[in-house]
């Protein structure tokens, strides 16, 4: 296991080394999760076809892909914008994006003067309706650790810089609410569809830990 | 308690690796572990506040050993054995030696998609007037319970403003313990970074949800 990992980092490292120069390992999970998966089965706890849909639900169906219309609709709409501030939940929901680990979300506004940043220091809370499943990373100990003391090291780590006026505030998700950043939009894109918006916002842009893409033609401009 | 999950502030983790794409599981044991915790969870032997206490209360160099579905994977055993819906020998082998215990409900693939939209709110009618407004001063208390808490180490006996409330949800501290939700006011707390780490951080603030048991009045003097 990891704790072999001459690299330290177990949380990153613990899934990689499975694959690269631990197989047993892993193989000895696969062993004991299938054997608790149908001790729960043959005792009628679970229902099989039901752990089936859990999985495909959080794999396929909700992701980042619904944050980002939540922040493309936002930077069209002045009003839900605001909507979106002041009762995130009511306008998260209105897109059709409730339940688990979203039942109480609250929007971010990052500003040229502020920048957010979402962690759970505690364990891995993180809104699913808006943005599926946490990445590996987002529940590492370098990310909880880091985030609530160096923001922009952290920030860095992810390839991007602000401005040393800039303010970083961090969010430890402590309770069960729910943060969603909403980051600033990129300029040059006031004539954006929803959907060529939505295009441009990343998971980490929502996260605190990136920014949103620019758009091809800046791209080439930069 | 003051276990491994309270990483804030630590150092000597390395660098966060971000990985390319969407990475959510490595293995598909770990999809198994993720299904068969939630469709547990759902059927009313346990509440997400013992979820949590199960798996913080791994030994520290077991749980940072750990990637984060094995976590899962030991807390739900620890869960199963500790309200004899299995036993080890049961656990180990994967065979039921025993009878099944009866369950509150299980959770059914046709129920699955109306649950999850549901999610499980945890606001609670206010019994009580919040003892803080936003703009007040508080300071968190210095707790170090041996039991399940959701206020972090690092911003213990720490000195900042109610910037929101959020009403009342349920009390951790107390379901982790099947003492009942007992809802306390929720607030939003935000502390000065130097008033957490001094210079020696980038951030200029930090925002930490704390319930009212948590807090101290600054401005009455009642410290």
């Amino acid at each position: 296991m990891s704790r072999n990992d001459p690299e330290g980092d177990p949380q990153e490292h613990a899934h990689g080394d499975a694959h690269d120069h631990n197989g047993s390992e892993l193989s000895e999970m696969d062993l004991r999760v299938r054997a608790l998966e149908s001790l729960l089965v043959e005792k009628g706890y679970v229902d099989p076809r039901a752990l089936d849909i859990l999985i495909e639900t959080y794999e396929h169906k909700v992701g980042p892909h619904n944050g980002a219309r939540v922040v493309a609709k936002a930077w069209r709409d002045p009003a839900y914008r605001q909507w979106l501030l002041d009762d995130a939940t009511a306008a998260i929901a209105s897109l059709g994006y409730t339940g688990r680990q979203g039942e109480h979300m609250v929007a971010l506004e990052n500003t040229p003067a502020l920048h957010n940043m979402v962690v759970c220091t505690l364990c891995s809370c993180y809104p699913w309706p808006v943005l599926g499943l946490p990445p590996v990373w987002y529940k590492s100990a370098p990310y909880r650790s880091g985030a609530v003391i160096d923001p922009r090291g952290v920030l860095k780590e992810f390839g991007f810089e602000l401005p040393a006026e800039v303010e970083f505030r961090v969010w430890d998700s402590t309770a069960e609410v729910r943060y969603l950043v909403l980051p600033m939009q990129p300029p040059g894109t006031g004539g954006f569809s929803e959907e060529a918006l939505a295009e441009l916002v990343t998971r980490d842009s929502m996260i605190g830990t990136g920014l949103p893409k620019m758009p091809e033609s800046k791209r080439e401009l930069a | 308690m003051n276990g491994a999950q309270d990483l804030g502030g630590m150092q000597g983790f390395g660098p966060v690796r971000a990985e390319a794409g969407v990475s959510l599981f490595h293995a598909d044991w770990e999809r198994r572990v993720l299904a068969i915790t939630l469709a547990m969870g759902a059927v009313g032997k346990w509440n997400i506040d013992m979820s949590r206490a199960a798996r913080e209360s791994l030994p520290p160099a077991q749980y940072l050993s750990s990637s984060y579905y094995q976590i899962w994977f030991e807390g739900l055993q620890k869960l199963l054995l500790s309200t004899g819906l299995a036993t080890e020998d049961e656990i180990r082998t994967g065979e039921s030696r025993n009878a099944a215990a009866p369950l509150p409900r299980v959770l059914m693939a046709d129920e699955v998609p109306a649950a999850l939209l549901r999610g499980s709110p945890v606001n609670r009618p206010a019994t009580t007037s919040a003892r803080f407004k936003v703009g007040d001063k508080v300071q968190t208390r210095q707790l170090n319970p041996s039991t399940h808490t959701r206020l972090p180490r690092y911003c213990r006996g720490r000195k900042g403003g109610i910037v929101a409330l959020h009403g009342a949800h349920v009390f951790p501290d107390a379901n982790a313990l099947g003492l009942g939700e007992q809802p306390q006011w929720l607030y939003t707390v935000r502390f000065d970074a130097s008033e957490l780490w001094g210079t020696d951080t980038t951030a200029a603030s930090v925002c930490v949800d704390c319930w009212e048991p948590y807090l101290d009045d600054l401005d009455a003097g009642s410290t």
